[in-house]
């Protein structure tokens, strides 16, 4: 149950990226390329404590010290994506930056982009794999409940699809679609591609369960009672396959943010500057941000939680389930 | 000497095969005076040398040879006639020993050294380099080197007068024409005239041969080739240089090229001290080394701007026949002049080089880079960045701006996308800093990085981009390998290639001047003509030049007369007098 709550607090950061991140994603600090973690103080070099924390920007001749402050006017933004509004929870006055995980090679907030690549991070992830998942269900569904050539039509079908050369086919698309395309267009490119590529393996496992749940007892006696086909889909073996489907969403969603980046490097996902998870790790890539940044491990370090959160709100969700079901 | 070339990774295609050498003791039958004496401090003889590759090289035959590993081994294994020092950027003898020019400037007559011999002690004379000449220029073989050796429309004529007299003769005079043989790697009759003329050229010095099958005229010859590993190469005892105190070159006993894929496994195995020299780094890989430089046994350096240049450039190709109506509709702003200075103004150069280079890369204005000393011209303005200048210009030429967004005299709002290559991490860089400068001038810009070859795609045949940010490397310091740049039926004239007839009065005047300095062989006045193409450059804007990178390179601190170049090979250009401690 800890689990969800925390999974909901998540959610609502990203939503609300705009008010709690202090700069816009794209701005650039151009004299502060990989600036180290903004350190937050509370007690001052005398040893005083203050209630409002502070920071203190020793880059420049003299050090200035900025106090944090708080519901401060800023950057405008929209309310995902609808309610324009500039009211943002914390920032320092200008020419300060706070920098609270750090900044990357542009000098842009690395905090505030990883509050707003959640956003299209998380979104694609998600209904890619709920497109996934769905297309899953409906072809393994059929191909376990029904048997015989339609079982064969469609397996043969989805291992087809999982063998094709996935990176080719991508150039091509690249290469057949125009060179620049809309964000909304971006995302939903996105979302059918990792979609599209990712319905086989969700399939197989749901057929398995299909298969091994219709020839329970409870189905035969239903379906000797003259249940229709739907129904029995609907009510008695489906319902059976929610805990593979649970873990399979848990699996993809993390998979997938890391799939766009891949799709970036062809030129299909997120361009820069608008932020991704995926973009954020890219950078992990090379040795000189491995060896000489280690904040730009922090996006990476923030996912493992947030993805164990996932997988925990999944077992809640399951143990609900059978709670319900009982 | 090369042409500059479109795949920028392969930096300078056509350059100099051969290593600058030099010398051997005089030998049985050979005359002392032939010997190459180089200075430099003598060093200890013996020991190995280990470097990387970024890939393994596919062949080790000079005239076939396309990628920049199997040049970077087969320039240790080959020799040239007239070679480019890279200290000096000026030709010097090597396999001749002198040459006379004509009065017309159509005649070079090289005195061959005598009593040389190729590394499997066969002697070397003239038909050698007759034989050479004919297979470089045999349309049948498509060597890289030809396109260079054609000069006026004709191929040049190689005459042996003698043994060891050879006398090259061409269409038209030609100003850089030493500089022609740097690279034209000298080839082993005795061994390649039969592949050649049964047909088997093409398969001829691959990898797969005997190493007792190939000979060359370098400083070292094939002992090893591990597929997958490693390409081990011997000292060449025939070699024709020697030090000053008489001791024969190279110094080296062993060269050993190491197989490691990628630039960031290179900088690994370069710290660990597994090879001993490195090249081709970035800045940010400069300064993880640079922490360590002072415990762990190596140095760097930093030689300044080299020769690339990197820029902006917008599409200028004629889309008549192209059915591209929605880039052609944007082309009325690209065409326009004020646009490109406005774009020009406005682009942070500065914060390029402080953001994409960390500090190592210099701001440039024109395509002649500070490292090209003898080629750049003073006069050329460095006009700050400006946004209110840009804003001014945009204005002038009728754009206005509608809730901060820059629309047109026609009312459509400016927007272009930029093209890079994916895999060149600093141009998508430089890429994203241009899109933040523009939207300060209420342009909207999306940056498209591609693979590689679906950019080049585009740029040289589809023409389907709006813009693109690219670099090229020369080849040599010397504008004659920027011909098929500058002149407007170029197929690297970038921004609109191939043009049967100059598009615009300034590509006219540029294809004036760069065809005239090509004949003309006085440098002072094709300084001139060469400043005025350069001008023209910063005045038209066809490329918005940004910025030059610093030529960083590597060495471990045990090898001795390291003395790296901005030209390429930057490191190993005289392999034959480095020497291990």
């Amino acid at each position: 149950m800890g689990a969800l709550v925390l999974l909901a607090a998540f959610q609502f950061l990203i939503l609300f990226a705009g008010f709690f991140a202090p700069y816009g994603f794209a701005a650039q600090d151009r004299e502060q390329p990989f600036a180290a973690p903004t350190t937050v103080h509370f007690w001052d070099t005398q040893g005083h404590f203050h209630l409002r924390p502070f920071i203190v920007d020793s880059e420049s001749s003299e050090a200035r010290v900025y106090p944090v402050r708080f519901f401060v006017s800023g950057t405008p933004y929209k309310i995902a994506g609808i309610i324009p509004a500039q009211v943002h929870l914390f920032g320092v006055e200008q020419p300060g930056r706070i920098f609270l995980m750090g900044s990357d090679a542009y000098g842009r907030d690395q905090f505030s982009r990883f509050l707003f690549g959640g956003q299209s991070s998380m979104l694609a992830g998600l209904i890619a794999a709920l497109l996934s998942v769905s297309i899953g269900i409906l072809v393994g569904g059929i191909a376990g409940y029904y048997g015989g050539w339609v079982d064969e039509l469609l397996m043969r079908g989805g291992e087809l699809f999982l063998a094709l050369p996935w990176l080719y086919l991508l150039f091509a698309v690249r290469a057949a679609l125009p060179l620049h395309i809309s964000q909304w267009e971006v995302f939903l490119l996105l979302v059918s591609v990792m979609g599209l590529i990712g319905w086989a393996r969700p399939a197989r496992l749901i057929r398995g369960v299909v298969l091994s749940a219709k020839q329970r007892n409870f189905v035969v006696a239903a379906r000797g009672f003259g249940a229709s086909d739907a129904y029995l889909l609907r009510r008695h073996v489906l319902p059976q396959t929610y805990g593979v489907l649970l873990t399979q969403m848990t699996l993809l969603i993390p998979q997938y943010v890391l799939a766009e980046v891949t799709l970036t490097f062809l030129g299909l996902g997120v361009g820069e500057p608008l932020p991704s998870w995926g973009t954020q790790l890219a950078s992990l890539q090379q040795y000189y941000v491995l060896s000489s940044y280690w904040w730009m491990f922090l996006p990476a370090l923030l996912l493992i939680p947030l993805f164990l959160v996932f997988y925990a709100a999944a077992d809640a969700l399951q143990e609900i389930h059978k709670t319900v079901a009982l | 000497m090369g042409r500059t070339h479109i795949w920028a990774k392969c930096a300078a295609l056509g350059l100099a095969v051969a290593c600058l050498g030099a010398p051997t003791k005089a030998r049985a039958g050979q005359a002392s005076d032939d010997r190459m004496v180089l200075e430099g401090v003598p060093g200890h003889a013996g020991g190995r040398l280990v470097v990387a590759l970024r890939s393994e090289p596919k062949t080790l035959n000079p005239v076939l040879a396309v990628d920049e590993p199997s040049r970077e081994v087969i320039r240790c294994l080959s020799a040239d006639l007239i070679h480019i020092n890279r200290a000096s950027l000026k030709t010097e003898p090597a396999l001749a020993k002198s040459w006379n020019v004509s009065r017309d400037g159509r005649q070079y007559t090289l005195q061959l050294r005598r009593g040389l011999r190729f590394s499997d002690g066969a002697p070397f004379d003239a038909d050698d380099v007759v034989f050479s000449f004919q297979v470089y220029l045999d349309e049948k073989i498509d060597s890289t080197q030809r396109d260079l050796l054609v000069v006026g429309g004709k191929p040049i004529t190689v005459v042996k007068v003698d043994q060891y007299t050879v006398r090259f003769e061409m269409a038209q005079p030609y100003a850089a024409a030493g500089r022609l043989f740097d690279g034209v790697a000298i080839l082993p009759r005795h061994l390649l005239e039969a592949s050649y003329k049964g047909g088997g050229f093409s398969e001829a010095w691959n990898l797969s041969m005997a190493a007792n099958q190939f000979a060359g005229l370098g400083p070292f010859r094939l002992k090893e080739y591990v597929p997958g590993q490693q390409v081990t190469l011997e000292r060449n005892p025939y070699y024709w240089k020697a030090d000053r105190a008489g001791n024969p070159l190279p110094y080296l006993g062993e060269v050993m090229f190491l197989f490691v894929p990628s630039e960031d496994a290179q900088v690994i195995r370069f710290q660990a001290g597994d090879t001993d020299a490195l090249s081709r780094f970035s800045s940010e890989n400069f300064a993880v080394l640079q922490k360590q430089q002072g415990t762990k046994g190596y140095h760097l350096d930093d030689l300044g701007p080299g020769l690339e240049y990197n820029f902006l450039f917008f599409n200028l190709n004629d889309l008549g026949a192209k059915n591209l109506p929605e880039i052609a509709k944007k082309q009325s702003w690209f065409q326009d002049l004020r646009f490109r200075q406005a774009v020009s103004a406005a682009i942070d150069r500065d914060g390029i080089v402080r953001l994409v280079y960390g500090g190592r890369a210099t701001a440039i204005w024109d395509q002649v880079t500070p490292g090209n000393k003898l080629w750049v011209d003073d006069k050329i303005a460095h006009p700050k960045r400006s946004v209110e200048r840009a804003r001014e210009l945009l204005q002038s030429a009728g754009y206005s701006w509608k809730n901060g967004a820059l629309v047109d005299p026609r009312g459509k709002a400016v927007e272009f996308s930029i093209l890079t290559s994916a895999s060149n991490a600093q141009r998508t860089k430089i890429a994203t800093i241009i899109q933040d400068d523009l939207s300060q001038l209420g342009i909207t810009v999306q940056v498209v990085p591609l693979d590689f070859h679906a950019m080049v795609d585009r740029l040289q045949s589809s023409y389907n981009y709006e813009a693109a940010v690219m670099g090229l490397v020369s080849g040599d310091a010397d504008p004659t390998s920027e011909m098929n740049v500058w002149l407007s039926n170029g197929e690297t004239h970038l921004w609109h290639p191939n043009q049967a007839k100059p598009a615009t009065p300034w590509e006219s005047e540029m294809d004036g001047l760069m065809e005239k300095q090509l004949v003309t062989l006085d440098y002072a006045k094709r300084k001139q003509l060469y400043d005025r193409v350069q001008e023209i450059v910063a005045e038209e804007l066809p490329v918005i030049c940004l910025v030059s990178p610093n030529i960083l390179v590597g060495a471990a601190n045990r090898v001795g007369n390291f003395r790296p170049a901005i030209l390429v090979p930057y490191a190993l250009w005289n392999i034959d007098q480095l020497y291990v401690q």
